[in-house]
């Protein structure tokens, strides 16, 4: 629904302003396509931002760009690929897995596996270092005084 | 013992990341074209636009590409740096006017000097789409066989003209 709005909010802006966009732009389902890729891409001039939603220069191009790629025939990954050959692995959201990036994608569980490991060891040492402790007869005896005590008295 | 020193060298661990952080910018995206053959291009020059520039026409030598435009605030911090450089005949510095208007594109270079052995007309950004441009302006350091060498994202300074650009013009020409 939120791409279907897009699109059409794009749509609109485009027939407004009616730039050289215009013809490409014309095309809905291409058009959704695009916006649907464009939300994968990061937006190097305001870098939270995706393609799709920012409004920078440089997104517009590259909104252009994908359009004009898509009506000569290239599919969604030609376009990434595209794009990655210029700008780097980081102009996806979601960079691909591989020798470089893989550190990115195993650090948080190799920080959640050494965590649990000083956890699981830390409690075990604690465990020893509470020795058990030995109550006398009489010491025993006074305990179970006092606990059936409180018994008696609920 | 041991309950003081790990935390200490977490901390120091952890200390020495988020510095390193600080003087990171993560608008300067490293530039996977380094290294890699500088894409071919011909373009009207920005003066005379019915004669062309090729960039094929630029083996066998060092030279720099500036992309630069009338619209860019920090390209006007850069241009009394190249107008420097320019002088000094080290290295052919060729304009890549991106994304531009002819007639602002020539005015600027009218009015406030023109560094450029040859500056040259990129008016839709194609050019500049392929050499992976997304801020301007960007400079290009390219070597005799046509290889890109290395990639300034933002302005030209004394400083990293000084330490990064001119050490590594010396090194490419001794090639």
């Amino acid at each position: 629904m939120r791409h279907l709005l897009l699109a059409l909010m794009l749509l609109l802006s485009s027939s407004v302003y009616a730039g050289e966009a215009k013809d490409l732009a014309d095309d809905p389902v291409m058009e959704r396509r695009m916006i649907n890729l464009a939300e994968q891409v990061r937006c190097l001039v305001c870098q939270s931002e995706t393609v799709a939603s920012s409004r920078s220069d440089w997104s517009n191009d590259v909104r252009q760009i994908m359009r004009e790629k898509m009506q000569a025939g290239a599919t969604d990954q030609e376009i990434k690929d595209i794009l990655v050959e210029r700008f780097g692995k980081s102009v996806l959201f979601d960079p691909p897995v591989d020798r470089e990036t893989i550190p990115l994608w195993i650090a948080p569980f190799v920080m959640l596996l050494v965590g649990v490991a000083v956890l699981f060891f830390q409690l075990r040492k604690r465990r020893q270092t509470v020795p058990e402790t030995q109550l006398s007869d009489e010491a025993q005896k006074r305990a179970a005084a006092l606990l059936n005590d409180e018994e008696e008295k609920q | 013992m041991m309950r003081f020193i790990l935390p200490l060298v977490v901390f120091l661990v952890l200390a020495a990341f988020l510095f390193k952080g600080l003087s990171l910018d993560p608008r300067e995206v490293p530039s996977p074209l380094i290294g890699k053959p500088a894409p071919a291009f011909t373009l009207p020059q920005l003066h005379a636009p019915e004669k062309t520039f090729s960039s094929q026409d630029m083996k066998g030598q060092v030279w720099m590409l500036n992309v630069w435009a009338s619209w860019c605030g920090s390209c006007k911090d850069e241009h009394p740096i190249l107008m420097d450089l320019a002088q000094q005949n080290i290295v052919p510095i060729y304009g890549l006017d991106y994304k531009d208007k002819r007639e602002d594109g020539r005015a600027t270079l009218r009015n406030s000097g023109d560094p450029y052995t040859l500056a040259i007309s990129d008016a839709d950004g194609k050019v500049g789409f392929d050499y992976g441009v997304y801020g301007v302006p960007e400079t290009y350091i390219i070597d005799k066989q046509g290889v890109i060498r290395d990639k300034l994202i933002g302005a030209v300074t004394p400083q990293n003209l000084r330490e990064r650009i001119l050490p590594l013009i010396a090194e490419l020409k001794k090639q």
